[in-house]
């Protein structure tokens, strides 16, 4: 039976590490993530995990930290948020090309500047290139759900890769929801031992970690990277179907929310979800056909599948949390866009930038996009498609 | 939608009212209730006002954004009055609570109208005399657990000496004071 509780998103993940019991934790504090190492800490002091846990000087520190304890050959966590994963940038890009599975909860918000700590998806987007595998969380229960199957995802041998799981800062994290906890021992059985092929501290079969690699090696060991990133897609739905039979919640690349027959769709991350399937039901009281994509692998990114999800539907929004700023529109949509067109689908798309550094997004916000949409489902046309959501006029 | 109970409470750094709204959904979570307590984070100082938020349902609840038209709203400090619009969006259907020593005729001036029930508790007078100090929000949880009927009078009191025991671990002494406040609150909310 699963555990009745009522958690923040903050100690949720703070949970589900206690429960994963990693060999090493290296973290820094940052608003709106503090919590997790703070809680994580007390959980150290009272020894229920045997974690080291090592209060690092800067995110730097703690991403470097984690790098060398994942390749001395042990399990290593860390948190941040915003600015924090930005200290981090170097180190990020050399823990996944040096094939070490970090799991890291990010606690999503806006990175400096002007000065902001509240949620968006800036500091997310800023890595999406990086080669780590990225989890978005609707609420505390994905969270704490996904970071139980981050390892298994990241550690498999088809895999080696480092995975982020994102939550909204603020509105997940600090929010206090009820949530289904696993029992402790289904945890530690369903995540089981660390036992890398290859670490550091293997004196019969050393290795060397991260030596210059030049113009005859790089580019094939980035395409290395590159088809983990594919494997991951596999490694991803079967943890997906084993967790389903010890939970009963089920996980794909997405979630499909009254797809059948919707004829207008908004795509989706994180915390919004939940407030969009609000204003479908609604929608759906009143005959509107309305139908939601929250999609939760945003990398590895399920290009085709999503194509597949929306080639029946008759107008699409993606709704971006960040800006790109680059004068085309959202990384959300760039990547949806570019799927559809490539798998051969052809659906009217608008891109909404919302809820940058922690604006509201209400439900009459999301109920004004299905209402555009349904505008250009009927007309097929679009003025612009690059377009912002709860803008202050 | 209806099941669907959503609470807003406005105070000022320090009073607790972020505390008063975490365990209202403490105390609906153990009556089997689906909740969320949230405060609205801001640049945080003592005395400067604040904002949070309870949704209690029957049914999971999805929606995650703040709450603009609530059920009820609790206020915490009577001098936000003058500077807050207390009843922004509140249904007429639903009811504000308000911890002040003021006649009806003063309190009504400020809510625009409202044509809601209007409560009032003297939740200083409550916590000095049960506490010996001024804390307002174990009054002010109470009152709206009496004026929102979430729960009967018995459940709560039951549910909040087991959280009282757990948060005052440490200093027992408090736990018949905080108990004795909200008992006296229940008895003492008022509609005007």
């Amino acid at each position: 039976m699963s555990i009745r509780e009522r958690l923040s998103g903050n100690e949720a993940a703070a949970i589900a590490m206690k429960q994963i019991n990693p060999d090493v934790v290296a973290a820094f504090p940052i608003t709106p993530s503090t919590e997790i190492p703070q809680y994580f800490s007390t959980f150290v002091n009272n020894g229920e995990v045997n974690t080291e846990f090592v209060a690092v000087e800067s995110e730097h520190s703690a991403m470097a930290a984690t790098i060398g304890a994942e390749a001395a050959g042990s399990r290593a966590m860390t948190a941040t948020s915003a600015n924090g994963l930005s200290l981090m940038w170097e180190m990020i890009y050399i823990a996944s090309s040096l094939r070490l599975p970090i799991v890291m909860s990010l606690v999503n918000r806006a990175v400096s500047g002007p000065l902001n700590i509240h949620n968006d998806h800036s500091d997310a987007m800023g890595v999406r290139d990086a080669g780590w595998i990225m989890l978005f969380s609707e609420n505390n229960q994905e969270a704490y759900d996904n970071l139980v199957m981050a390892h298994r995802i990241a550690e498999h041998k088809d895999v080696k890769l480092p995975l982020m799981v994102c939550q909204d800062g603020f509105i997940t994290s600090h929010s206090i929801e009820n949530i289904e906890l696993i029992e402790d021992d289904k945890v530690k059985t369903f995540v089981g031992e660390y036992n890398p092929e290859q670490y550091l501290l293997n004196k019969e079969n050393p290795i060397a970690v991260g030596p210059l690699d030049l113009q005859g090696y790089l580019f094939e060991h980035k395409t290395q990277q590159a088809e983990a990133m594919k494997n991951a897609k596999k490694v991803i739905l079967e943890v997906a179907e084993e967790f389903e039979k010890m939970t009963g919640r089920k996980y794909s690349f997405f979630e499909e929310y009254k797809m059948e027959d919707a004829e207008i769709a908004i795509v989706c991350m994180n915390s919004t979800a939940g407030t969009t399937k609000y204003v479908v039901d609604s929608l759906r009281e009143k005959g509107v056909k309305a139908g939601l994509l929250k999609l939760r692998v945003f990398r590895p990114f399920p290009a085709e599948e999503i194509a597949k999800a929306l080639e029946n539907v008759k107008a699409v929004a993606v709704l971006d949390k960040s800006d790109s700023l680059n004068a085309a529109g959202g990384a959300l949509f760039e990547d949806i866009t570019s799927a559809m067109y490539v798998n051969k689908k052809r659906v009217p798309m608008v891109n909404y930038v919302y809820g940058i550094g922690g604006r509201d997004t209400k439900s009459d916000d999301i109920e004004s996009v299905y209402n555009d949409l349904a505008e250009i489902a009927k007309t097929g046309e679009i003025d612009n498609p690059y377009r912002y959501l709860g803008l202050r006029k | 939608m209806s099941d669907l109970i959503e609470i807003r409470w406005h105070g000022r750094g320090g009073q607790g009212a972020k505390t008063a709204s975490l365990l209202l959904a403490d105390a609906a979570f153990n009556t089997g209730k689906y909740i969320q307590g949230f405060p609205e984070y801001g640049p945080e100082r003592m005395g400067a006002p604040i904002t949070a938020y309870n949704r209690i349902s029957d049914k999971p609840i999805t929606i995650h954004s703040n709450i603009y038209e609530p059920n009820y709203v609790v206020v915490v400090d009577d001098s936000l009055l003058e500077s807050v619009d207390v009843t922004a969006g509140l249904k007429k259907e639903g009811a504000i609570v308000i911890n002040s020593t003021k006649d009806a005729e003063e309190i009504k001036k400020y809510l625009k109208g409202y044509e809601g029930e209007i409560y009032k508790i003297d939740a200083r007078k409550i916590s000095i005399e049960a506490l010996g100090k001024y804390f307002p929000n174990t009054p002010m949880l109470a009152a709206i657990v009496k004026v929102s009927k979430v729960m009967t009078d018995e459940e709560f009191l039951d549910d909040m000496k087991g959280s009282f025991k757990h948060k005052f671990a440490k200093k027992p002494e408090v736990i018949d004071g905080n108990m004795k406040a909200l008992e006296l609150a229940l008895n003492s909310v008022e509609r005007i």
